[in-house]
């Protein structure tokens, strides 16, 4: 079949089907074990320097920052990471020069809060490299791929566009109704993060709220660290196995990490800390604000319980849960006025 | 100039710009929205002339009945009440499968086909200024039945003749273009809303054409404030003002801390 086009996108985390179903078949133990660890534990046994590394949730929603700021803290250098609407996340990895290549859907801002100054000024002076454009639905749809155990997908966004041109995708003539079609390549992350409301010690997991892409995602990373607000016993799970979306058998390590996500939000538990997210902001203008901030709350402290005490504790805590019912009145500390 | 209204103070531009985002939206239909001021304009939308409009959000929130200001389009406020917290698989599938009727986001730069960037300034290599990429604008610009843009900043800088980086589909460059790269059939930019005026896209040439002027707007600032001729018809209409109960729910109700409207 003739390719019409090609984008010329480094293709990161492919692999041929056949060999992903061996790596699969060598690696992923399919017994009922519990896999409870450390945070400490879990990054130093699965995350790799030069890895391609994939955050879950979505933008600051859902998103297991106890991990993140444990690479930080362990010095982990050259990963790849996947810019699927990967904000605080990616900012904090670029900036403290964890990650020093992304694939970009969209990366280096903090939607209404503006653009990320830490990560862009990495990637303006050259620091961090873009090494391919694509789209949150052509992301998404690479993890479905690499799921489904095939190849790539069809789909019909990116074509003609210079993001298709900066993309690892290619473009060709659909054999059924003759139109282009792009084919968009399948992506296995070496190691995703993920944290979810509540799982068992084997890493069954239930999630109260939308799940982006973590479907997709929890099952086609070769390995998956789990975090959770909370560990539950296996049989609260198999009294409604229907709300498992993540099945133990993907999950490589559990970890109970209760506001883990902070300073991101966790939907019906606690809310966005503006301030501090807004803190970083200001810092990340310069190159020494950014030490400042990665020495007072990753390098300073120890573990994550740690960092919890330094952004206010359970005083704090409980105001983001309020926030997050609607108890408090919504603030922007990082708004520019005019 | 300014518009008359902003310029008595009577309102700020971008609160008349959410109305006039509102007012293209029509009731029983679905709309794909994006952060800032699509999220204002669409719930101004909802409440007042289209009770039943359905918004969908990428990361799975599909029709909210948003009790604040969503900060981001994947938080709890977008599935707030809403019908179905999903996925982003499941909401980009129902796009790109027709049930999606507007889709609805701003950009940094655009060209006389609606195409729009929101990737790069200068190079994308070595960019001047690395903006954040597509997010989910390619797949609202593909997948969308109609697509609104605002642009709150028209200029030469931002009307361009050459994008720097063509991040997400209007027609291309021209009739017909769409179709041929194999986007689907029937679909592109609809109207695209900035300080000067209210756009569509000419039928026939499919370029941009003024369809209302914001009062107090002469034609000749909407051609001095862009690279490329826009196209200007016999007629040009007055674009709507916001009503005073338009400006009580987006005070009160919808941004009451002023934090995309300002104060």
């Amino acid at each position: 079949m003739a390719v019409l086009q090609e984008g010329t996108g480094e293709l990161i985390g492919w692999h041929d089907p056949d060999d992903a179903r061996d790596w699969v078949l060598k690696n992923k133990s399919r017994e009922l074990k519990d896999k409870t660890t450390s945070v400490k534990e879990a990054v130093s046994k699965f995350v790799r320097d030069g890895d391609f590394i994939a955050s879950g949730g979505f933008g600051h929603t859902r998103v297991s920052m106890a991990i993140i700021y444990e690479i930080i803290r362990q010095k982990k250098r050259n990963l790849i990471m996947a810019g699927k609407t990967a904000v605080h996340d990616l900012d904090v990895l670029v900036s403290s020069a964890c990650v020093n290549r992304v694939e970009a859907a969209y990366s280096f801002g903090h939607e209404l809060r503006g653009l990320s100054p830490g990560s862009r000024r990495m990637v303006q002076t050259g620091q961090c490299k873009v090494v391919a454009e694509t789209s949150n639905a052509g992301y998404q749809w690479r993890w479905l791929a690499a799921m489904m155990g095939l190849p790539f997908i069809p789909s019909r966004n990116l074509l003609g566009t210079d993001t298709l041109r900066y993309s690892s995708c290619k473009v060709i003539e659909d054999p059924f109704s003759g139109k282009p079609i792009t084919l968009i390549p399948a992506a296995y992350p070496d190691v995703a993060f993920i944290h979810v409301h509540r799982c068992d010690v084997y890493g069954n997991a239930q999630i109260d709220s939308n799940l982006v892409e973590d479907f997709e995602l929890a099952r086609c990373a070769r390995r998956l660290i789990m975090t959770t607000e909370k560990i539950v016993d296996n049989e609260f799970i198999r009294r409604q196995p229907w709300r498992t979306c993540i099945p133990f058998f993907v999950v490589d390590a559990v970890v109970e990490t209760p506001y883990g996500s902070h300073p991101c939000e966790m939907p019906g538990m606690y809310y966005y800390d503006e301030d501090h997210i807004a803190e970083w902001l200001s810092l990340s203008r310069t190159p020494e604000g950014v030490d400042e901030y990665l020495q007072k709350y990753v390098f300073s402290v120890d573990c994550f319980e740690d960092y919890l005490k330094l952004c206010g504790g359970v005083k704090r805590m409980r105001y983001l849960k309020r926030r997050e019912f609607l108890q408090e009145p919504m603030t922007a500390p990082w708004r520019k006025e005019g | 100039m300014a518009i008359t209204g902003v310029e008595e103070g009577r309102y700020n531009l971008r609160e008349f710009l959410a109305v006039n985002g509102a007012r293209v939206l029509e009731d029983k239909k679905s709309v794909f929205v994006g952060t800032g001021l699509p999220i204002i304009a669409t719930t101004l939308a909802q409440k007042t002339h289209a009770p039943n409009l359905l918004m969908v959000f990428e990361a799975g929130g599909i029709g909210p009945q948003m009790p604040e200001l969503a900060i981001s389009v994947g938080e709890s406020r977008t599935f707030y009440r809403a019908v179905a917290a999903s996925s982003m698989h499941d909401v980009m599938s129902l796009s790109q499968a027709g049930y999606i009727d507007y889709g609805f986001l701003g950009a940094a730069q655009m060209d006389m086909y609606g195409n729009i960037n929101t990737t790069v300034i200068g190079n994308h290599d070595l960019p001047q200024v690395r903006l954040p990429g597509s997010g989910g604008a390619n797949d609202v610009g593909s997948f969308s039945q109609r697509l609104v843009i605002i642009i709150a900043d028209q200029s030469k800088r931002t009307f361009v003749n050459k994008l720097d980086f063509l991040t997400t589909p209007g027609y291309l460059d021209g009739p017909g273009a769409r179709e041929r790269v194999g986007l689907p059939r029937g679909t592109g930019p609809y109207r695209v809303i900035t300080q000067l005026g209210v756009y569509g896209f000419d039928e026939k040439t499919k370029r941009l054409q003024l369809v209302s002027l914001h009062p107090g707007i002469s034609v000749e600032e909407v051609k001095e404030n862009s690279s490329f001729e826009i196209l200007i018809p016999d007629k040009v209409k007055t674009s709507p003002e916001p009503t005073k109960e338009d400006l009580r729910i987006l005070r009160q109700e919808i941004d009451p801390a002023g934090i995309v409207l300002g104060k």
